[in-house]
């Protein structure tokens, strides 16, 4: 029963916003020597999770050619580009990205969005310029509700897609789990089918929401303009 | 046979690179600690794939993790001065080179497609695959990245082939140590089930719910999933303990549910835990981060209305397909 403390070390070291890399570490010490490992084999747990999970991190390789083509302008373009676009408006644009994220995920094309990759070099500035055609400059508050907005369509078109894709980290979690500690046989393509009605919950929900983010924006836009008008007077 | 373990290399030396000009940064206040944590990053990547292999000792790795750790609880890696174009030279740029800067962007998914859709079941004179299996997606994002930025060299001609470099650690210091926290959450998941965490759950879940009542164990195992991956900010490690507390002994062996239902939602449920955790950074942290948010619980903000209704949905589809 001792052991679940070294969940309690994680809930509190996050309540005390202590650095997260030390309270999952801590965390991980806790457990294993209240769980009787011996010191090496804590030392030896962190080195095989981390090598083992290597590929989380990937993810970076595709820095070095983002950053460059920003330097030459890449959001501006992106933002000119759809600027000409009039019946694109922010909301509508993300919801289209979002059906297109989780269809390509559930293809097992995972690599093609996320924030490195897609978010930051094109939806976030084609979200922001159809917002700008609309408001002009945009106020602080919009301009969070947008990036919030077009990181949550990349997150969720994802998550919920990928579970579709049979060969996808989390499935084979699933089976390998299962099938070594209770002896059962599952077969991906079963778990992958059954992720199919919790998928289209998902873009259902988000999706309406996205579409009504347009309707927040012009409610927050005309708000912005009170408050400046009574701040000028 | 192309092996993954490549790309953790290409990975490695990306991040001994950025140490190198970290330490040559003198706008960086915190340059020899910062330095310290991206090469010793680097070399973990490298040294991993020994550890892998069973050709050298995993706690020397060990030792290092927590020696990032502790850089990163003493404020490493710190950011140096930005040097960029700056927005007026962009606006040039962008008129210069037009709709053409889309085209490296555009390289990445057209070419991690072509690897995980059809060069990923390829096989060789020898019977054996192309990609080393199970890594196809990894593989194919590794060799895109090196394409587009081909595409971007020839297309942009940077004064200096260090420029990419450059810009990459310019992205990669906006993200700072949070990078990695992803594979940190990993090895806790891993340090949780062998310390037998998730019996001593079942023990205290037990008393939760009332005898018989399918629903209210439906329920618990759902929204077990979302709470610690809330906790732990990783479905993948909330998935063993919760299983082994309540999916296992309850549903599939008392209740007699279909395994495949009850595990494939219950992880979707985990995920709606996700959508709502400061702790899964690399969802909810790093995109607030990489798009320079002031409020950097702006993506969570935006998911959380999301996630609730949807956990709903899990325990509802649970309950009327799998019994």
């Amino acid at each position: 029963m001792w052991v679940l403390l070294a969940i309690a070390v994680v809930v509190v070291g996050f309540a005390l916003r202590i650095n997260s890399m030390l309270v999952v570490t801590a965390a991980g010490i806790v457990a294993g020597l209240i769980g009787g490992l011996s010191p090496v084999k804590i030392l030896n747990a962190f080195g095989d999770g981390f090598a083992g999970s290597r590929s989380v991190t990937v993810f970076i390789v595709t820095l070095p050619v983002i950053g460059l083509i920003e330097r030459y302008g890449l959001q501006h373009q992106a933002r000119k580009l759809i600027g000409k676009l009039k019946v694109v408006t922010t909301g509508r644009l993300l919801a289209i990205y979002l059906l297109i994220r989780q269809g390509t995920a559930a293809l097992g094309l995972t690599s093609i969005g996320g924030p490195a990759q897609a978010v930051r070099p094109l939806i976030h500035p084609m979200a922001a310029g159809a917002a700008e055609r609309r408001y002009g400059k945009l106020p602080e508050k919009l301009q969070e509700k947008i990036k919030g907005f077009a990181a949550s369509a990349d997150t969720i078109g994802l998550f919920f897609g990928e579970d579709i894709f049979v060969a996808i980290g989390s499935i084979l979690l699933i089976t390998g789990f299962v099938d070594t500690t209770y002896g059962l046989h599952l077969e991906a393509i079963d778990i992958a089918l059954w992720a199919i009605p919790t998928g289209i919950c998902a873009l259902l929900i988000h999706g309406t929401r996205l579409l009504l983010l347009d309707r927040q924006l012009d409610k927050l836009a005309a708000e912005d303009k009170a408050a400046t008008k009574e701040a000028a007077r | 046979m192309i092996k993954v373990e490549w790309f953790y290399w290409l990975c490695g030396i990306f991040f001994v690179l950025i140490a190198l000009q970290v330490l040559n940064d003198r706008s960086n206040p915190k340059r020899v600690g910062s330095a310290a944590f991206w090469g010793i990053l680097g070399l973990s990547f490298g040294y991993g794939t020994f550890v892998v292999n069973k050709q050298a000792p995993s706690w020397l790795l060990g030792i290092a993790v927590i020696g990032l750790a502790v850089l990163a609880g003493s404020g490493f890696p710190g950011k140096g001065e930005e040097r960029t174009t700056t927005p007026a030279e962009r606006v040039h740029f962008a008129d210069r080179f037009g709709n053409k800067l889309f085209l490296p962007a555009l390289v990445i998914p057209v070419v991690a497609a072509i690897f995980g859709a059809w060069l990923a079941k390829v096989k060789l004179g020898d019977g054996k695959l192309l990609l080393q299996t199970g890594s196809a997606t990894i593989i194919g994002l590794g060799v895109a990245s090196i394409l587009a930025l081909i595409v971007g060299m020839v297309l942009l001609r940077p004064k200096s082939p260090a420029v990419p470099v450059h810009e990459g650690r310019r992205l990669l210091e906006h993200i700072g140590w949070a990078a990695i926290l992803p594979q940190m959450l990993a090895t806790l998941g891993l340090l949780f089930n062998a310390s037998g965490v998730g019996k001593a759950v079942g023990r205290v879940t037990d008393h939760l719910v009332p005898k018989g009542s399918l629903i209210a164990a439906v329920a618990l195992y759902c929204i077990g999933m979302a709470v610690f991956t809330i906790i732990m900010g990783n479905a993948f490690a909330a998935f063993p303990v919760m299983t082994a507390a309540v999916g296992w002994p309850l549903l599939v062996q008392q209740f007699d549910g279909t395994p495949a239902v009850v595990f494939a939602v219950g992880m979707l449920a985990g995920f709606c835990g996700t959508l709502c955790t400061p702790m899964a950074a690399n969802f909810n942290l790093v995109p607030a981060a990489l798009l320079e948010m002031k409020d950097q619980y702006g993506p969570i903000k935006a998911q959380i209305p999301t996630a609730v209704p949807l956990l709903g949905c899990n325990i509802l589809i649970m309950y009327f397909f799998a019994f």
